[in-house]
């Protein structure tokens, strides 16, 4: 049987970042996960934001996490090779009723000590945003409000705790758990039992579910969709910053911002569902993005769409971010509640949660040998020409253009197959070089990226998934 | 930096790049070079095993492949070279090329003209927004070409294709041949979008469905495409969510458009018509850049390889002259107006300074209509006229004006209903 010290189960960025921050620690790390790639489920469908937690609600523990999650990531993108930027969003009161809600949120920002947001005139938001609705009133401007790769973060998280000695096993499912004497010893999975120490559930979506099996599941989780469009990168009409609406009880609202590679993203719906398999985006759900947006740019073009996505945010009933620990089973930590804001949670709930781990008994012994500097993979079209010209001259590779719309190499894709946490499908090379993310959504590099699949991992194209099992790509050769 | 120089660079080797190519060489530039990103000449004729081509410029039926062989054949003996598997990463105004390729690494083209003939690419699921969710086996029918004819992958084996346009309708037919089941061909329109002779030939002879006035309203499947559903659409565009109804397929082909491929072209800041998606061009097939020649699908989508064929060897003539210092200096310029019932005109302006000469102009209708006239008007004077029995937005539609009649700033094309 495997062992292993540490079992995170879920390889979402949360999980991610708990492996991660665990091998600051001299303990045996190993993250397991039902999906083929890591960040497989809400953490690569979002609205890739870095919040303040201006908004959140405040004394609680989410609102501590977030507010203490946003001033790490200067650091941690930079350690990590991630592109994040602070855009700093705009709250336009567009309606006299909005207008009268900002003293409050401003408030609320300040008892979230969330201290430096400011009001500003409708004419100063124009200044800084010409799309805006003309007939804004007034606003907030929150500044540290930031964007980043979401997918990159995770991969990144995952990156960098494998190469300090962390495990990944993934596509296997956790079917259940074994304990005695009030403590977990074996967590079993579809690709075998692992005897662990400790035990982790950052499954996101699915945390329910893993708690049950250790008659945990004091809540469920009710997935809530939400509905985007990505704009392309010409589109007429963009906005510098992320312009939020002014917040409802349910939902932040449909937004529209800039994506950290130059897209426009707009959404999300927030619907709430029961099946957490319901991917769809809907005629009805995208209208209403569409209608609502346009209240606070109204010359969004959505005809410039290149795709539209959904993803589930894993919302808890009864609400609340938790992270708890148990007196009857001493060796386990159990996350709920971890929902939109939980991208930008991931960064001080590793930690948090390994600071858990040590008042439950994990030993607080620092691995003096971790490196928290990730080098991602080299990006051709960030070089200069003189630059190209050399790494072209060091492996000809590089001198391949496969997707034209994003300008990728064959050198790039060759290396996201041979990386530490391996792209060993069509998606999982698209999330980490945008290669099929563009204007031209894989028309072009698709079957020139299935054949570099196939011939770099010695299989057929025939086994080449889109992700999971069974989304194969080709059905078999021409007669 | 590796460096070359040339006379003519021409930015793709399918069949306006080669046509471009051999004309500008048979014109008198002395080096010619065609920059192509594939492995071999040819473009998405390669994969065009289909036969069809050749018809109105060889007065004989070839494949895709045979068609692009003339011509390469033709441009190579006439001392064209050619830069292969090498993709072009910016054009600079004054003619100078960057590309790179795994040979000479990043490489500099000093041209003394560049001819634009990248062609074009397809429209996709998420352009068109079909809802539903994001399984594997949604394919635009070009790639699933490419995959099938240049690759021998199958795609898959029951099929629903939306939009009748020619690739779509010619993917049907090959589906169909290597034994995959093609459900039905869903076009929204109440016309086809494509060739008449290609819904006979494709579709009819081999018994497949064509719903005119239908769309795909949902994909389902979360791994694999595990159908789609169908609904009529209204006078409005919009579906008729009552008429839904469920095809069970693996696989989606779209053919729902084509659009110019102008990434490079835009990055140059070459003028651009809105409504084709490509460059503004003069007769000469001259941008607004004046080192800078366009043709084929890159200027605007043709239906006939037979019709790049010729407006290529149009632009790489001018552009060698320019080359050469021998293209006409232009004293004034016609601005070419769409009319009644006509969605664009190519070229979209018309120099003069030269000598008197016929220009064909081609152009696209916005509606299909019965016996039609069709009208050239310059200063309140007709310059052109002839009729048609009918007219399609599918097929592409031409009349001549002679420069000498132009006597005013524009000159109109107008489609009427004839009596």
């Amino acid at each position: 049987m495997q062992k292993t010290d540490v079992v995170v189960i879920g390889a979402g960025a949360v999980g991610c970042a708990i492996a991660r921050e665990l091998t600051k620690y001299q303990v045996q790390v190993l993250v397991v996960d039902k999906k083929e790639d890591v960040g497989g489920d809400a953490s690569k469908s979002n609205s890739a934001i870095i919040h303040t937690g201006y908004d959140a609600k405040p004394g609680t523990l989410e609102s501590e996490l977030v507010v203490a999650a946003n001033p790490m990531y200067d650091k941690l993108a930079k350690d990590l090779d991630v592109p994040f930027s602070r855009i700093g969003a705009i709250l336009p009161a567009i309606t006299e009723e909005q207008f009268e809600q900002l003293p409050a949120l401003k408030e609320k920002a300040f008892r979230n000590r969330v201290y430096d947001v400011e009001y500003l005139t409708g004419e100063e938001l124009l200044g800084m945003e010409p799309n805006l609705n003309p007939e804004v009133k007034a606003g907030l401007y929150i500044p540290r409000e930031s964007i980043i790769d979401p997918f990159l973060l995770t991969i990144a998280y995952a990156e960098n705790a494998q190469q300090n000695g962390a495990s990944f096993l993934l596509g296997a499912e956790v079917t259940g758990m074994t304990c005695e004497e009030g403590k977990v010893t074996v967590v079993k999975t579809t690709a075998g039992d692992i005897a662990c120490k400790w035990v982790v559930n950052a499954a996101g979506l699915h945390c329910d579910e893993i708690a049950a099996m250790v008659g945990k599941a004091d809540y469920t989780v009710n997935p809530r969709k939400g509905q985007f469009y990505i704009l392309d990168k010409n589109t007429s009409c963009k906005v510098q910053h992320i312009v939020l609406p002014i917040p409802t009880k349910q939902t932040k609202g449909k937004l529209m911002c800039p994506t950290i590679h130059g897209n426009m993203l707009v959404g999300p719906t927030a619907e709430d569902l029961t099946d957490k398999e319901e991917k769809s985006t809907t005629a009805e759900g995208l209208a209403s993005v569409a209608a609502d947006v346009k209240r606070l740019v109204p010359n969004v073009n959505l005809r410039d769409s290149i795709t539209q996505y959904c993803g589930l945010r894993a919302n808890r009933n009864p609400e609340g971010l938790h992270v708890d620990t148990y007196d009857d089973l001493k060796n386990y930590v159990n996350l709920s509640g971890v929902r939109s804001t939980g991208l930008t949670a991931s960064a001080s709930l590793g930690k948090y949660v390994a600071q858990t781990l040590l008042s439950i008994g994990m030993p607080c012994a620092f691995n003096p040998h971790f490196n928290p500097i990730r080098k991602g993979i080299v990006r051709f079209h960030e070089l200069t020409r003189a630059q190209q010209d050399e790494l072209i001259a060091q492996n000809p590779l590089y001198g391949r253009v496969i997707c034209r719309c994003e300008t990728i190499t064959e050198g790039e894709i060759v290396d996201a197959i041979h990386r530490p946490i391996p792209a060993r499908s069509v998606d999982a090379i698209k999330r980490r070089l945008r290669a099929g993310m563009g204007r031209c959504q894989g028309g072009f590099c698709g079957p020139k990226v299935l054949e570099i699949l196939a011939r770099e991992l010695g299989v057929p194209t025939e086994t080449i998934n889109k992700n999971e099992p069974g989304s194969y790509m080709i059905a078999g050769k021409v007669r | 930096m590796y460096q070359i120089k040339c006379d003519v660079a021409v930015i793709g080797g399918g069949p306006a790049g080669l046509a471009a190519a051999d004309a500008a060489k048979q014109e008198g530039a002395e080096k010619v070079l065609i920059i192509e990103r594939d492995t071999a000449l040819g473009g998405i004729l390669q994969q065009c095993v289909h036969p069809g081509f050749g018809l109105t410029r060889f007065k004989e039926e070839l494949t895709g492949p045979e068609y692009a062989g003339r011509f390469m054949e033709k441009a190579l003996a006439d001392g064209v070279e050619t830069l292969l598997d090498t993709m072009v990463l910016e054009i600079m105004p004054d003619a100078t090329v960057i590309c790179t390729n795994a040979a000479h690494g990043i490489t500099e083209v000093k041209a003394k003209s560049v001819v634009l003939a990248m062609g074009c690419r397809e429209r996709t699921r998420g352009a068109i927004q079909i809802p539903g969710t994001r399984p594997a086996g949604v394919y635009t029918a070009g790639t699933a070409q490419r995959l099938v004819n240049r690759q021998n992958e199958m795609v898959g084996k029951k099929v629903v294709i939306l939009g009748s346009g020619d690739i779509g309708m010619i993917m049907a037919r090959r589906m169909t041949l290597e034994g995959a089941k093609v459900m039905a061909v869903v076009e929204m329109n109440d016309y086809l979008a494509g060739l008449t002779r290609n819904r006979v030939q494709c579709l009819e002879d081999f018994g497949i469905p064509l719903l005119l006035s239908h769309t795909v309203t949902r994909i389902v499947g979360n791994r694999r495409v595990e159908g789609v559903y169908v609904a009529q659409v209204g006078p409005d565009k919009k579906p008729i969510l009552e008429t839904e109804e469920f095809f069970e397929c693996d696989t989606l082909l779209l053919s729902v458009g084509l659009i110019p491929e102008n990434e490079l072209t835009r990055q140059a800041q070459v003028e651009m018509d809105p409504v084709t998606n490509g460059p503004k061009v003069n007769q000469y097939m001259q941008t607004s850049l004046p080192a800078v020649f366009a043709c084929g699908n890159v200027v605007h989508v043709n239906d006939l390889v037979d019709n790049v064929s010729g407006e290529s060897e149009t632009a790489g003539r001018a552009a060698a002259r320019y080359a050469l210092g021998k293209l006409p200096k232009t004293t004034r310029v016609v601005e070419c107006v769409p009319g009644n019932n006509v969605r664009y005109l190519c070229p979209q302006r018309i120099a003069l300074g030269g000598d008197a000469e016929d220009v064909t102009l081609y152009f696209r209708v916005l509606n299909p209509d019965g016996a039609v006239t069709m009208d050239a008007s310059c200063a309140n004077a007709q310059v052109a006229h002839r009729t048609a029995a009918r007219v399609s937005p599918g097929e592409m539609e031409h009349i001549q004006v002679n420069t000498g009649k132009l006597l005013g700033d524009a000159v109109t094309v107008s489609v009427e209903k004839r009596g």
